[in-house]
């Protein structure tokens, strides 16, 4: 009888498993890493994560999560709120509607596909934040970021691979 | 499970798609307009995550104070004669700040110059970092409950980071002097010439408005005027980097990468005799 309530509650929980990871991934990226250089240089794992799951397992994170994520990501930051909402919303939608080509392919192919999402979604959050601010931004640093997020996809890739193993695939 | 019909699904799926992306871009308008409202919500969700990203944080202090620890130990000998040095010299230093001190005291009565404002330090940690390319900012741990106020100058232990912008109750966060919105009133040390150091994202912000037959040459350090009452003056900034046509860069004093507490000056200006009080922000 006990099994029930707390067997649905793990259920509950590794469900929630992508949103969850993704948002501690988000805390994360905040923390100051205390590498040199590295402060106006980091990698943006939220997409990492919002791109893989929208992927993989899209019916664990909902556009409205993605959303969320983003918000908190902007609030952080101490950005204009709403940016990273709407790169992240654009990532995911671009996932979902074409994860046909994704899914089953081979990791370069996932890779490369990281590089493609993550590009787009990048200039047209670089064009909304010229647009906001009113000034036109060097674009160093911003190609720099999406460069490094891109570069370090891989050992992230591999994390949520084996969460996906470890929580969600077994029965 | 319900399944429902592929097409049914992807067209709620669109909807929910093109309704999140207005909905982003209507609060960056909203955000665009009522940035009190933003402001609010920020310092609501930092509080709240203060505590966390301090919490987060803690890992990387730790490994960061082993390898400075063993760094130490193998430097431990030329540090010590280096210190040793530099304690000799700093101690004539201190002979001749004491004498100066005492003169300065005796011109000050003479002259009857009122005393300059009290300044007092409320130490924050950074727990924060933006790490966007658009903003340079910084959370920190402490909050109104300690003392801080909106427009507080911040320094790191080599000269001035920037200026409290937001104030939660216990986080707040910290414009950098060299984020895009950054305009802090300077002086040049020797040469007394006023201007504006306004931040552009880049490493090394710019001087405007120096008068036009102002000297500058690199190597020049820089240094808060106290113009507009809200720093206390002679808070040291940096050092004129490069002179070009059009362009005076500052190289900041501050280290950004070991930049992991700052101590906001708390400042305020004598009252004056008539009039309300200038300066502090209430």
């Amino acid at each position: 009888m006990t099994a029930g309530p707390q067997g649905r509650l793990f259920q509950l929980l590794r469900g929630m498993t992508p949103v969850l990871l993704t948002l501690f991934l988000v805390l994360v990226n905040a923390v100051p890493s205390g590498l040199p250089h590295f402060s106006p240089l980091t990698p943006t794992l939220a997409m990492m994560a919002v791109y893989y799951w929208s992927i993989f397992r899209p019916e664990l994170m909902p556009a409205s999560a993605v959303f969320g994520i983003g918000l908190l990501q902007d609030v952080i930051s101490g950005g204009p709120i709403g940016l990273m909402a709407l790169v992240l919303v654009l990532i995911h939608g671009i996932c979902v509607s074409q994860r046909r080509v994704f899914l089953s392919k081979s990791f370069m192919v996932g890779w490369w596909g990281f590089m493609m999402v993550a590009a787009g979604a990048t200039l047209i959050g670089y064009i909304a934040a010229c647009l906001y601010y009113g000034t036109l931004f060097n674009p160093l640093p911003v190609l720099a970021q999406s460069g490094l997020t891109v570069a370090l996809y891989p050992p992230f890739n591999w994390l949520f691979v084996r969460a996906e193993q470890r929580l969600l695939r077994i029965a | 499970m319900l399944r429902i019909a592929m097409p049914v699904k992807a067209m709620a799926q669109r909807f929910a798609f093109l309704l999140l992306v207005g909905a982003a871009t209507g609060i960056l308008i909203l955000g665009k307009a009522d940035v009190a409202l933003m402001e609010r919500l920020r310092t609501n969700v930092a509080d709240f995550l203060a505590p966390v990203l301090t919490a987060l944080g803690q890992p990387v202090r730790a490994t960061e104070a082993v390898i400075q620890n063993a760094r130490e130990l193998l430097n431990l000998r030329e540090e010590n004669a280096r210190l040793r040095e530099e304690n000799a010299r700093l101690l004539s230093w201190q002979d001749i700040a004491r004498r100066f001190e005492q003169d300065n005291a005796r011109f000050r009565q003479l002259l009857h110059i009122t005393s300059d404002p009290v300044s007092t330090f409320i130490s924050a940690r950074v727990v924060g970092d933006s790490g966007s390319a658009f903003v340079r900012t910084m959370l920190l741990n402490a909050g109104a409950r300690d003392g801080l106020q909106k427009g507080q100058a911040a320094l790191g232990a080599e000269g001035l980071a920037g200026r409290i912008i937001e104030v939660g109750q216990r986080s707040s966060r910290l414009l950098l002097l060299t984020d895009l919105n950054s305009r802090i009133p300077i002086m040049l040390e020797n040469s007394r010439y006023r201007g504006i150091l306004a931040g552009d994202n880049s490493d090394q912000p710019r001087i405007d408005y120096l008068p036009a037959n102002a000297q500058v040459s690199p190597g020049d350090r820089v240094i808060t005027s106290g113009s507009g009452g809200l720093f206390p003056s002679g808070l040291p900034i940096g050092v004129v980097a490069s002179v070009s046509d059009g362009a005076i860069r500052v190289q900041p004093l501050v280290d950004w990468h070991s930049l992991e507490i700052v101590s906001a000056v708390r400042f305020d200006l004598p009252k004056p005799d008539t009039g309300e009080r200038i300066g502090a922000r209430r």
